[in-house]
This record gives C-alpha cells, structure tokens and sequence, in this order.
C-alpha cells in the first residue's frame, strides 16, 4: 500500500474524504488507468460480439408488446446475422426500416427468393392483427436481407428493462454512471 | 401429423391468389425434432419446464418460375405451456391471404404443406422445429371465379 499522512478519522463520510485527499497524483493516474482499461475491454468484448455475429447490434432489447406473449417490453434479444443464413417463414428477424433508427423484432410469414438469392420477405407481429406493411416506407411492400440487423437466436427476460429505464429516466442514467465511476475511482487494491 | 387439403385459386389483379381449406392433426406432446417417439418412451419432451410456448404455423412451400423459393404462412396459433397440446382442426380456412408473387399458382403441382413451431423458452435458445409429416396440394389450372370462400 502507499504510505498514509496519520490521524484515526471517524464515521465512513469522512474515511472517503480522508482518502480522497491522501491520494498523491501517482495514485490518482493508478485509478484512472484502472478505469480505462476497464471501459476499454467492456468495448472490445463488444466489438468482438459484432464480429462474431456478424450483426451491427447484436443484443437488443424489445421495445414493444407486438410480439406478446412470447416477448415483453424489457426483455433482451440475442441476434445472429450471417451471411450464409437464408430468411425462411417463421424465423424472428429484428430488422430496421430504411431511414428509421429503431429496430423491430417480428415474424417473417412471407418469403419469395429469386434463383440468384434475392430475397423479399414480410413481416408481422405476433400480437398484431396486420402485416407490417404499414410500418414500413412510403410504397415499400417487403424487406430485404440489407434491412435485416439479424436473427433472434436466443433470449433472456426482463434484463432488458435496465436499459428502458435509463432511456426514459436520464437522471437514473446519471446518478447510475456517477456512482460507477465514484466506485472504480475510489476502490483500492492493497 | 396429417393434413388433408381441397383447393382452388382465385383471379386477383396481377398476382395468383389461392384458396386452401385444411385439416390439422398433431399431437405435439409425442414429437421431438420431426421424429415420432414411441410410447413406452417419456413423454413432454416438447414441453419441458423451459418452454414457455410454441408458436405453430402451417406454411406451404412452393418454386414457381418468378421465383425458385416460395414460403408463406396460411395460419398460426399460439400453445401456451398447459395448453391441450393436441390438435384436431377440421375445415380451417388459411388465416392469411396465400398470394403469390406472380401467377406462379395456377397449374402449380407441388405446393408443400408443413407444420412447423418455434420454441420459445423461459429464457435461452429459440429454435425452430418442423414437424414430421407434410402434405402436397396441386393447385388446377385453373382460375375459380364462381366459388365463395
């Protein structure tokens, strides 16, 4: 350990503030090099998932109830996207609409592919009563594979309502990364 | 698993609409990735206590000259686990519209009927299993104007 300034300090509050200020710069840069090398293997573990799945994005969780009752709001989706995998009926595929960022995770219940591997295909929500035709572009009739961001290949619940949580309450997501950060600063190996 | 089938396509616009009434007999319970288990074997394989539901859906498969590979779903239903996992639907009427991307119904021969779920567990692996069994409907050559569905 690094050698302390002396003084027997009372209550948690101010063992904190104790430590904060025993902390010289080497020590400081020690913590700070901990916690980007932290964010840095969280990133490459998920760059890592990119590439092996193959898709862009490939946990995502379910926004809405339109594929009730297998998947709720909040639950999270693991997706596959490769290339080689042909889209046949039934398959649940999350795909984006061309211009929207959201994805969607439905059914495909229609499939028409060419000889040469063009492929169009519907989509419809479990829960829904109609086609996704509205959802998608002015005058676009079916998807292609280019708007596929992948295939639902496994799936767990309600671990996804973290994320719902911090999109539609900010503060959460603050108060949530300060105490993270407050934590990794702080925390000393001895 | 058996399916029988009378059929009969109707004109629409550009695109060959078909017309399928069908019966369904399955019993889910004894069928484990498209093979028929015994009896004296264990029986739920399919609805072990990770399955929360199957989502059934009868889909023909079909090549026409447009296209080399067709697929759509007639119809679907959801099997909640504790559900009566066998099935005996008669004279069911296609749920959806069975289009074709071109007029690739009309004398079309070999139009493959199949029921197939997919497995949604508690939490884990979703696979997609086919039944055993399928059925092949000829469509005639053609157009019905005067039948009501």
């Amino acid at each position: 350990g690094w050698p302390r300034s002396g003084g027997i300090r009372g209550g948690a509050a101010m063992d904190l503030f104790g430590d904060l200020r025993r902390m010289n710069k080497r020590q400081l840069y020690y913590q700070v090099l901990n916690f980007a090398m932290i964010v840095s293997s969280a990133l490459m573990i998920w760059k890592g998932l990119i590439v092996v799945t193959g898709s862009e994005s490939p946990i995502v969780v379910v926004l809405s109830g339109s594929m009730e009752p297998a998947f709720h709001r909040g639950d999270l989706l693991f997706l596959t996207n490769f290339h080689d995998d042909p889209i046949r009926a039934g398959e649940i595929v999350v795909f984006k609409v061309e211009g929207r960022d959201i994805p969607i995770v439905h059914r495909v219940i229609k499939v028409h592919e060419k000889g040469n591997g063009n492929i169009k295909f519907l989509t419809k929500g479990d829960n829904n009563e109609v086609d996704d035709r509205g959802l998608y572009k002015e005058g676009q009739n079916w998807l292609e594979k280019k708007d596929v961001v992948g295939r639902a290949r496994g799936f767990l619940p309600y671990v996804g309502m973290v994320t719902i949580i911090m999109n539609d309450y900010p503060k959460f997501k603050y108060a949530l990364l300060a105490v993270m950060g407050a934590y990794v600063l702080l925390k000393r190996e001895s | 698993l058996r399916k029988n089938v009378e059929d009969f396509t109707g004109p629409r616009e550009r695109s060959d609409l078909g017309f399928v009434t069908f019966d369904i007999t399955a019993d889910i319970l004894n069928e484990k990735n498209g093979l028929q288990t015994f009896r004296n074997e264990s029986t739920s394989i399919i609805f072990d206590w990770n399955v929360k539901q199957l989502f059934l859906y009868l889909s023909a498969e079909y090549s026409t000259k447009n296209n080399a590979l067709n697929q759509v779903v007639l119809w679907d239903k959801i099997m909640l686990r504790g559900d009566n996992p066998r099935l005996s639907l008669k004279d069911m009427k296609s749920k959806y519209f069975f289009f074709d991307d071109g007029n690739g119904l009309k004398g079309n021969r070999n139009i493959t009927l199949t029921l197939s779920w997919n497995v949604v567990p508690n939490a884990g692996i979703l696979p997609l299993v086919t039944g055993s069994g399928h059925v092949s409907v000829p469509f005639p050559d053609t157009y019905e104007t005067t039948k009501s569905y």
